[in-house]
């Protein structure tokens, strides 16, 4: 691992907000690379998957080969998934309508689009317990993913309505929700300071 | 209106519109299409019941899908569902909000139902692109609560050059206004009838306060990559895609072209063996009265 202000932050650029990620990483000044093909994977420390698509972004892990490099990656390395990207790093998709691969980082089960669709996206102060002295976030949830099940060893963070919606375990932290899309950085220093 | 920006409801809005960057929305009129769409990694679908190259050979008055086809598609796939109403149909805007659409598109596309007025936004729960062919037409859409905006280009041609007019016109007169004294945005606002607020934020950092993706004429994965270099931050394609000879492989050229548009041999990998691009006629020869981009 790299000394922290040498430490590069890889945003999976696939399909999705990976420009909101990159926009807070400079709020924060820390380095980072978009990551599009494996080559990308050899230059960073820890990676954000971010919203977006996450049927677009399984078909495109495929077709860029990036599948088997990003899971090898993500089992040594952090990984932040938000939104689809939690689709992306979890274990299990109930009703895996589009025939999903997760990559299987962090031992949760989803549902896609599980608060609803669109015209039921909302904006929540959630409260969290990161045992840093964070007590709330201002969270987003766009066609958001549900948390169904989640493995013994996972850790939750933060729940909505008696649903875990914020989760980590070792070094993959998972959530529901955005908070990248306001310049609220609270969560993803929270990645950067404590995962590595 | 700066305050309108922060208002809840309307950032949830802009987030999807966010989510889909980076992606390519395909035009479909059935499911099975919706499905190869889908399939080809399409971040979303616009369905409707003719693709824009058909109404313009085909005409008569174009209107909201049929709503059964819009459900249909809705149900075969997991990706967001996007459909299109008349310019200024308040109510067929209303019909596919109850429809639970993601993203109405109040679309040039089809015959417009009001000579004068835009349908009002705010009030709606789902969020709407609009069409535009300059910053003016940009900001007076977003006034009116347009969650994204797009370039109208000209539909259903498969000739890009009048989404790359617009995308370049919106990006330079961006750019102008950056760095303008007060006085001189005060007179954009005069001449964009928009407010002088809404001027204020595009200057402040020579961007829109929404997501502004690229349509009209795309049909091949080199128009999509070229869309991206001039700054939009994804593409729709209409009759680009199911109107070619190999509908699935373009499909997923396209979308290649557009997540790799800086990597030219990403994109000259998948332009091979896609078979012919739509006929297509040129923009220009079409007579103004006919061309739906001043609509």
């Amino acid at each position: 691992m790299r000394k922290f202000e040498k430490r590069q932050v890889g945003v999976l650029a696939l399909q999705g907000d990976y420009e909101r990620h990159q926009h807070q990483l400079g709020l924060l000044r820390v380095k980072n690379r978009l990551v599009r093909l494996p080559a990308d994977l050899t230059e960073i420390d820890s990676l954000i998957i971010p919203g977006g698509e996450s049927t677009t972004m399984d078909i495109l892990l495929d077709r860029f080969h990036l599948r088997e490099p990003l899971t090898e990656f993500g089992r040594s390395h952090p990984v932040y998934g938000t939104c689809a990207g939690m689709i992306m790093v979890a274990t299990s998709i109930r009703d895996n309508q589009a025939g999903v691969k997760p990559l299987g980082l962090i031992d949760i089960e989803v549902v896609r689009m599980g608060y609803g669709r669109q015209v039921h996206s909302f904006e929540e102060i959630l409260p969290v317990s990161l045992g840093n002295g964070t007590s709330s976030l201002t969270a987003t949830f766009i066609r958001a993913p549900r948390i169904a099940r989640t493995g013994p060893d996972v850790t939750v963070l933060a729940s909505y309505k008696d649903h875990p919606v914020l989760v980590r375990r070792d070094n993959v932290l998972a959530g529901s929700f955005h908070t990248e899309l306001d310049d609220d950085t609270t969560l993803l220093r929270y990645f950067i300071q404590e995962f590595s | 209106m700066v305050k309108q920006f922060e208002d809840k409801a309307h950032k949830v809005k802009i987030g999807l519109a966010e989510m889909l960057k980076g992606g390519v929305i395909m035009d479909v009129t059935t499911p099975e299409q919706a499905k190869i769409a889908e399939q080809s990694g399409a971040a979303a679908v616009m369905a409707l019941e003719r693709v824009p190259s058909q109404i313009r050979a085909e005409g008569g008055v174009a209107r909201m899908a049929d709503l059964d086809i819009i459900e249909g598609i809705k149900r075969d796939v997991t990706i967001p569902v996007m459909a299109k109403c008349r310019i200024g149909h308040l109510i067929e805007g209303r019909v596919l909000e109850a429809l639970e659409v993601d993203f109405i598109d109040e679309s040039e596309v089809l015959t417009p139902a009001d000579e004068k007025y835009h349908v009002d936004k705010w009030g709606f729960k789902v969020p709407f692109v609009c069409g535009c062919r300059n910053l003016g037409e940009a900001l007076r859409r977003i006034s009116e609560g347009a969650a994204m905006i797009r370039t109208k280009g000209e539909a259903g041609t498969g000739d890009v050059s009048q989404a790359v007019k617009h995308l370049r016109e919106i990006g330079s007169v961006m750019k102008s206004l950056t760095i303008m004294s007060p006085e001189e945005l005060y007179g954009v606002a005069k001449d964009f009838r928009v407010s002088l607020d809404l001027v204020k934020m595009v200057a402040a950092t020579g961007k829109l306060p929404v997501p502004n993706f690229a349509a009209g004429g795309i049909a091949t994965p080199a128009d999509a990559a070229l869309c991206m270099h001039l700054g939009a931050e994804a593409v729709f394609v209409g009759s680009g895609i199911f109107m070619s000879d190999d509908p699935e492989k373009r499909a997923k050229a396209i979308v290649s072209a557009t997540t790799h548009w800086q990597d030219f041999n990403v994109i000259a990998e998948y332009s091979h063996g896609l078979g012919g691009a739509m006929k297509g006629i040129q923009a220009s020869s079409i007579p103004i009265e006919e061309q739906l981009q001043t609509r």
